[in-house]
């Protein structure tokens, strides 16, 4: 009996006025897959993300989360069936602490969030469930500090932590190793490689050797429409990966 | 697993008051009540005062808390002054309780109106609208001349005696101590909305709203409630402050309070409740001294706070005496 | 009625041009900068008195008190981006509110100690006194005369801004600016540059419009939220925009004004609720989502 993908972009198009960024694409990740999705310089990679995420609508084609189409659901509602995602750019509540910063996301996914004359501190588990994701990023001893005091690489892996704190059956990594210095991205990478096994992951990523290391298989994006896939073996051989990138490089 | 205890983590608790200093809390309680004793005459001032603190705390929510930069306030302020002042001036209803909840009502569904036409606009149209609301009702009032008075304002209105017992009397007692517990309550409830999960989310929207979403949230919904919440107690502010002097102005709807209330509210510093306390009689005893010899001379001085607050000094008053007093601690041996 | 139907064309369309040429500094340099500029009508107003100031004290004619204003504010306009504007670029939205009340308040101040609290009257040369017939009705000269130079200003920043190298470069800052800054634009002077000729605009506006925006000084106040509409209905950062949006307001409401004077702003006010309701951008917005 073949399984539901947990994930599945059918038909994906997505035009700004007259540029078409995302062509046709289709693509399924099972539960627990790990996947890469890379492709060169405005290949559509971020735009793509956004479009499972619910940032975007598609222009045409449909998204289906656990075969339910969900292509007109914002990123609020898509977040709470089960979508996680960072994003290129760090995106977190730069003035509240790396605590408080998990806590929002742990109480908007258990939909506490409209819960208005309960004092925020009453919920134990939930502050417990923080200080365990915290923990699991390394940063439990610095709960207390606003993040925006928290270097570039710390940041990224709170933010890793804010996603997970919503329990996603889907995790959206845009770049996480952007901008880090390569010494420190071994930490990214084992704290993605240490994801719990049933959450499908798709990292996207220019690093290679983080890439290559990563994934189950892997998805060339050029120009907005799906090159190529295939397990990392292939996509080390495939003659037209290579000449996309390396016409890139010239 | 080692956790750190409560006290070694701030961030579980929002306000930076360690426990210690909590008794600092009821210091301006006290002083209000200690002013009154010491010289009774002055209730009245105190009561506006009290007024328009209420009114700057149900703004803080909005603009310390959510970042909502609103220029109409007033509108739900007047909305309150103008339903309690009709009521009772056509003899409906005089109850002040009863007046006060219908006001609250009328301005919490005037919010929720307006919110729901302004709030998926952002910036500059934004604001537009703000001040469009408040000018929108403002000219309502002063056209339906009828039923509110226009520019005369509504005068000589009459409520009846605070829960049958208190009449409001000419030296203002009982309006002193309605607005100081009408003030009291409003406190209470805000800061246990500013120490919930909503609340907490309202400055995760402040923050980030792009992250809000992708966590969750309604954005729209969650800042349309905030909204309400805080149209609905400046609408409180608007009734007892109707009560309390007997006349609604057609002042209460105007861009020129919702701009004042504003200022004091950033005098004193946004996002901490506390900022209304302070702002609100530093503005109306800078007010009453500057304006008093010459309105130009209000003008300018509120332009140069003003200016001196956002390039110098931002976060008010309260974040300065912070500023010094952690200065103070870090000189103290030991 | 079709008398009536042509006056309200004329007020209406010459009041629009009034609020086009005093509004679309500020949908510029919104656009271009994101900076709430809440100030913009000080400009008009000192525009304005510096006009009024000339004629009425030196004997300038019209046009060169209303060109001397112009270059007066427009340096004016510069030199203030320079020293504080640019200070607040990266500032929150409140930040830049207070700061431009703060411009507001001091200016009122000012206005009132040089020139008192009532309205500056002015003096219009005698050729645009008269009135001229048109079409069965009787169109008072000045009014024709804000229609066509305000056309010819509306057409003459279209082509500026469509057709010039500086167009081109704020059209490119406005769409994205880290892009114009990566294919070498210097910003920074364009942001100057623009805001000094939106300040401009403002004073021709306000020289210009005198006779009906009176100059005294609530006039920043007063008039700002018909600059606040015109900019937020026409769109951030662009030129079309606002023109439309002046143009209609302008006629909504001297349409009005005319035949129900007891609604006074309501019908303006709800109709710029709804538009905004439906296009939260405005009519024309150029800048990317």
């Amino acid at each position: 009996m073949s399984e539901l993908p947990v994930l599945e972009a059918r038909e994906l198009n997505k035009a700004f006025g007259p540029i078409a960024v995302t062509r046709n694409v289709n693509m399924s990740l099972m539960r627990g897959e790990r996947r890469a999705l890379i492709g060169p310089n405005g290949a559509g990679k971020t735009t793509f993300v956004n479009l499972l995420s619910g940032r975007l609508r598609p222009t045409t084609g449909n998204v289906f989360l656990n075969g339910i189409d969900v292509s007109r659901a914002d990123e609020a509602t898509r977040s709470k069936l089960g979508i996680g995602r960072t994003f290129q750019i760090t995106s977190l509540f730069p003035a509240l602490t790396a605590h408080e910063n998990i806590f929002l996301a742990l109480a908007e996914s258990a939909g506490f969030g409209m819960h208005i004359l309960r004092s925020a501190r009453s919920y134990g588990s939930l502050h417990d469930r923080a200080d365990e994701l915290l923990e699991k990023v390394g940063l439990l001893g610095a709960a207390a500090t606003s993040v925006q005091q928290f270097p570039y690489g710390q940041q990224r892996l709170i933010e890793i932590a804010v996603a997970l704190a919503l329990e996603p059956k889907v995790l959206l990594l845009d770049e996480p190793a952007a901008g880090i210095p390569t010494s420190e991205r071994d930490l990214i990478l084992d704290i993605v490689k240490a994801l719990p096994s049933d959450i499908a992951v798709l990292l996207i990523d220019h690093d290679m050797d983080l890439v290559f290391r990563f994934a189950q298989r892997i998805t060339v994006l050029v120009q907005g429409a799906i090159l190529v896939e295939g397990s990392p073996a292939e996509i080390a051989a495939d003659q037209s990966v290579r000449d996309v990138y390396l016409g890139e490089r010239s | 697993m080692t956790r750190p205890t409560d006290t070694a983590l701030p961030g579980k608790g929002m306000p930076a008051i360690p426990a210690s200093k909590r008794w600092l809390e009821a210091v301006p309680w006290l002083l209000a009540l200690g002013t009154y004793a010491a010289a009774p005459q002055y209730a009245p001032l105190l009561t506006q005062i009290f007024v328009m603190i209420l009114f700057a705390m149900s703004l803080d929510l909005l603009v310390g808390y959510t970042g909502i930069v609103t220029l109409g306030h007033a509108a739900q302020f007047g909305t309150g002054a103008y339903v309690a002042g009709i009521l009772a001036a056509r003899g409906w209803i005089t109850d002040p309780t009863m007046t006060a909840v219908i006001a609250m009502v009328a301005a919490g569904c005037i919010g929720l109106f307006f919110g729901s036409l302004m709030l998926r606009t952002k910036g500059l149209a934004f604001l537009m609208l703000s001040v469009a609301s408040g000018m929108f009702l403002y000219e309502i009032a002063n056209k339906a001349t009828g039923i509110t008075g226009g520019d005369d304002g509504l005068q000589g209105v009459v409520f009846s005696p605070l829960l049958g017992l208190w009449e409001f009397d000419f030296r203002g007692t009982t309006a002193f101590f309605y607005s100081f517990v009408m003030l009291f309550l409003t406190f209470i409830f805000l800061r246990r909305v500013v120490n919930s999960p909503f609340g907490w989310s309202l400055r995760g929207l402040r923050e980030n709203d792009l992250r809000m979403s992708a966590i969750g949230c309604h954005n729209y919904r969650r800042r349309l409630t905030a909204y309400t919440i805080a149209s609905t107690l400046a609408g409180l502010a608007g009734a007892v402050q109707a009560q309390c002097t007997g006349f609604v102005a057609l002042n209460s709807l105007s861009f020129e309070l919702s701009g004042a209330v504003l200022i004091m509210l950033i005098l004193g510093g946004s996002g901490r409740l506390y900022g209304a306390m302070f702002g609100v009689p530093i503005y109306m005893f800078a007010q009453d001294y500057l304006a008093k010899r010459d309105p130009t001379n209000w003008f300018l001085w509120q332009g140069i706070i003003l200016l001196i607050l956002v390039l110098f000094a931002r976060g008010g008053v309260l974040s300065l005496a912070e500023r010094g007093f952690h200065a103070c601690c870090r000189r103290r041996p030991g | 009625m079709s008398s009536t139907l042509i006056n309200i064309l004329f007020f209406g369309l010459s009041y629009g041009m009034i609020l086009y040429m005093t509004s679309v500094g500020l949908s510029i340099t919104m656009g271009l900068m994101g900076f709430v500029n809440l100030a913009h009508g000080v400009f008009a107003m000192l525009g304005g008195y510096a006009t009024v100031t000339l004629m009425n004290s030196l004997g300038v004619p019209f046009f060169p008190a209303l060109l001397a204003a112009c270059i007066m504010v427009t340096v004016l306009g510069f030199v203030l981006e320079r020293l504080l504007y640019r200070r607040l670029y990266g500032a929150t939205e409140l930040d830049q509110v207070l700061f431009s009340m703060a411009l507001i308040f001091i200016s009122v101040a000012i206005a009132r100690i040089f020139w008192g609290p009532l309205a500056q009257p002015i003096a219009l040369p005698k050729y645009l006194h008269g009135h001229i017939d048109l079409i069965g009705a009787t169109i008072p000269t000045y009014r024709l005369f804000l229609l066509v130079f305000g056309s010819v200003v509306a057409a003459a920043l279209w082509l500026g801004f469509d057709r010039t190298l500086f167009g081109a470069r704020v059209r490119a800052a406005v769409e994205d600016h880290a892009m114009a800054e990566a294919v070498g634009i210097n910003t920074d002077r364009l942001f100057a540059l623009t805001f000094g000729l939106g300040t401009g605009l403002a004073a021709l506006g306000g020289g210009l419009g005198a006779e009906i925006l009176a100059i005294s000084p609530g006039y920043p106040l007063q008039y700002i939220i018909f600059f606040l509409i015109v900019v937020a209905v026409g769109g951030l950062g662009s030129i079309k925009g606002p023109l439309y949006a002046s143009l209609i307001i302008g006629l909504a409401d001297t349409a009005t004004k005319y035949i129900m004077p007891e609604a006074g702003m309501i019908f303006v006010f709800a109709f710029v609720f709804l538009l905004l309701r439906w296009r939260p951008q405005g009519i024309v917005s150029r800048r990317k989502g």
